[in-house]
């Protein structure tokens, strides 16, 4: 991208070291303004060519994995993003997502997203590799998240609070765990939601979070088997607001490459009003096997 | 040293497509209790002394003068102009401002007791005198307040426009001047110009016997001042337009065209002298329109030392653009008011003027609707005045002018149109 010295304002061009006008060293400056170009942005995130307020890193994000991906977009209503989310692959094509969305009306609600989707994820890819089972691993996820939510509350002021959900994807078991109103959904031959919001029916009052506020945090798990390939959707409700029902996300989700997929969704949400914050994380499930469309949906195991 | 706070009252939500930009920006002024030293000040009392002073209003103005001269400080640099036609230093002459103590305000006085009324007016004249006084003295006393005060009776007749237009743009910049008008043959229009070039204030002395009161408390809030010089440095961004940079409060003073560029984005506009005080600012800024959810700074506000560059306060106006009409329609009170304050002068203004054109209707119709506004807005020396030039039927709302009105109370209703009220209720309070 092109830009102005910040030095004395001569156009220079990206990748150059050196402004050719007065020497100014280039390498040190700031990225440039991502609505005009300028190079002089001052530390308060004002642009101080075109007045613009920076995108914060979190405005708009893309995780790609070899299998799966994840998109959180800051929506177009609101002036940040307080989603977060989490994924990482793990050994023997194991792979884990979270995704977390602050409330609004809490405080620092994008700290508290982004401390619990950080700390569970951490947690889930250690208890995995250590060879705990997917549930006991979301369940102790879900205990520190809610634990490192809970301590950054600050006397004299609400508890900062999120939602969470996470997938564990392994072999045949998708072991889904949440808190809140995030949803997972099983997009395939049958599509299904896999999860049961804690909030009021035809609210968004939620009834369980993560939070200081919120008492004792017991997660939702269930483990789910499936016999042909699919893609196991997370999602916060700046998606399912607009698209709830199982059948049209999976219309726009399924054959197409994970993060294809996940762009697409948060694309749709966007040009359906974009009202809150969006994520949502794609992990394909069994690609290449034939379906077998008698026993593709998924069930809950029994055990 | 003066600490110095800026506050910036707005609405930042802008619906989708809206491109203005209103904040108030209120700056305060505070610091030690004790005053400024007094080296540091320079005082030049201007005196009328044309021919329509005598009857009785020179003895008044020497008093006034006298007064003013007993209310420096020692050590406070003054002088004192004598203005008719052309412009005399009466006191203490040789080009030069004389220090204050026991002896000198003796003699100032003594001089000042011998003012006689005759000749012309050239208010332009005294002005030029009075800014080479305060340039001479600036040389060995960089950065003291320099601040005048005139006192007028009269029309500026005998001083063709040209030149006086030339002398007051040698002195802008120079010194600040408070402008009296005494009497009711000034002409308002003639005097605010200059207390606006000279960021002072003009007000009206209805009764010559009350010039000594106000030239004491005019030298004493002169005498508070501790920090010369202040500039409002505005800042907007490369593709927007600043509409106007107004002050708002104590009174309205239209300060656009005085823009001083610093850089392409940046202009400064003078405030004069500070001391401990508060103002307030209307500033205006016609931004690019911006996608819902985004978010600009549509004006960065400093108060500065132009001369060192120091920035003694700053303040962001911004802009965000948003689909919720809840944010983006709530009107922010301070702008309304101030907005509001605006209105109410121009249509005093405006309606005077039309009523000495014989426009009846609409002089009828502004001061009518001026008087409404003032009520609301508690104005009440405002409302009082009007009261004066036009009745309103509070029932029916029906204006109408008074046939017979007292020319003093024409000019106290012009000259304190541009002074505003403050919001009666802080919503922040």
């Amino acid at each position: 991208m092109n830009g102005a010295c910040p030095a004395c304002g001569t156009q220079v061009l990206a990748g150059e070291a050196f402004c050719e006008q007065c020497g100014h060293d280039l390498s040190s400056a700031a990225t440039p303004c991502t609505a005009c170009g300028s190079l002089n942005v001052g530390q308060d995130g004002y642009c101080e060519n075109c007045g613009m307020l920076q995108p914060s890193g979190r405005d708009h994000v893309e995780i790609e994995l070899e299998t799966s991906a994840g998109v959180s977009d800051r929506g177009l209503r609101h002036s940040r993003n307080e989603d977060a989310m989490g994924l990482t692959s793990l050994a023997q094509g194991q792979v884990v997502a979270i995704v977390c969305d602050g409330v609004s009306t809490s405080p620092r609600p994008d700290e508290a997203s982004q401390a619990a989707a950080d700390i569970a994820l951490a947690t889930l890819a250690k208890r995995l590799a250590e060879g705990d089972d997917a549930e006991t691993a979301t369940r102790e996820a879900v205990r520190l998240a809610a634990g490192a939510v809970a301590a950054s509350a600050r006397p004299g002021e609400d508890s900062p609070a999120c939602t969470f959900v996470s997938a564990v994807v392994a072999g045949r078991l998708v072991t889904v765990g949440w808190v809140g109103d995030s949803r997972a959904y099983w997009l395939g031959a049958q599509s299904a939601l896999l999860t049961t919001d804690d909030a009021t029916p035809g609210t968004h009052m939620l009834t369980a979070w993560l939070g200081a506020d919120a008492g004792e945090v017991v997660p939702h798990i269930r483990t789910f088997t499936t016999d042909g390939p699919g893609v196991v959707l997370l999602c916060s409700d700046g998606l399912w607001n607009y698209y709830p029902e199982p059948e049209a996300l999976a219309a726009t989700a399924l054959n197409d490459n994970p993060l294809a997929a996940a762009r697409r969704l948060v694309r749709l949400a966007n040009e359906a009003g974009g009202h809150d914050n969006i994520t949502v994380a794609v992990i394909p499930f069994g690609r290449g096997e034939r379906a077998e469309n008698t026993v593709a949906f998924p069930k809950e195991r029994s055990d | 040293m003066t600490d110095f706070t800026i506050r910036v009252d707005q609405n930042k939500y802008l619906p989708a497509g809206s491109q203005e930009v209103h904040g108030i920006i209120t700056v305060e002024a505070s610091g030690p209790v004790d005053r400024a030293p007094v080296a540091e000040a320079a005082e030049v009392i201007i005196v009328d002394t044309s021919g329509s002073m005598s009857y009785g209003k020179i003895a008044d103005a020497r008093k006034a003068a006298q007064a003013a001269i007993d209310t420096l400080r020692d050590g406070v640099h003054f002088a004192v102009i004598s203005g008719n036609h052309q412009a005399e230093v009466i006191f203490p002459g040789g080009g030069r401002l004389a220090p204050a103590d026991a002896q000198s305000r003796h003699a100032a006085k003594e001089a000042v007791s011998h003012l006689r009324a005759e000749g012309g007016t050239a208010m332009g004249r005294w002005l030029r005198r009075a800014a080479d006084l305060f340039s001479a003295h600036q040389v060995t006393h960089p950065g003291a307040i320099r601040h005048a005060i005139l006192l007028t009776d009269g029309k500026n007749e005998h001083e063709p426009a040209p030149e006086f237009d030339a002398n007051l743009a040698y002195c802008s910049g120079k010194f600040v001047c408070d402008c009296r008008g005494v009497g009711t043959d000034w002409v308002v229009a003639e005097v605010r110009r200059i207390g606006s070039t000279l960021l002072g204030s003009v007000m009206d002395i209805r009764r010559p016997e009350e010039l000594e009161a106000d030239f004491r408390a005019m030298t004493e809030a002169a005498m508070g001042k501790t920090v010369a010089d202040v500039a409002l440095r505005v800042w907007i961004p490369r593709a927007a337009t600043l509409n106007f940079v107004k002050q708002v409060s104590p009174a309205l003073e239209d300060l656009t065209s005085r823009r001083t560029e610093v850089d392409a984005l940046t202009g400064d506009y003078p405030t004069g002298a500070w001391g401990g005080e508060s103002r307030e600012y209307h500033v205006s800024v016609r931004v690019p329109s911006g996608n819902v959810g985004q978010e600009m700074r549509a004006g960065l506000v400093k108060l500065v030392l132009p001369d060192t560059g120091q920035v003694l306060a700053s303040g962001n106006m911004l802009a965000q653009w948003s689909d919720d009409p809840v944010q983006s329609t709530r009107i922010n009170q301070r702008v309304a008011h101030y907005t509001g304050q605006q209105e109410l002068a121009s249509l005093i203004q405006e309606g005077l003027q039309a009523r000495n054109d014989g426009d009846v209707e609409a002089a009828t119709a502004r001061l009518g609707k001026a008087r409404g506004i003032a009520e609301q807005a508690g104005n009440e020396e405002t409302a009082k005045l009007l009261d004066k030039v036009i009745d309103v039927d509070p029932e029916t709302g029906t204006a109408r002018l008074k046939r017979v009105v007292d020319k003093a109370d024409e000019i106290a209703l012009d000259t304190r149109s541009v002074r505003t009220v403050r919001m009666r209720k802080d919503p922040e309070n």
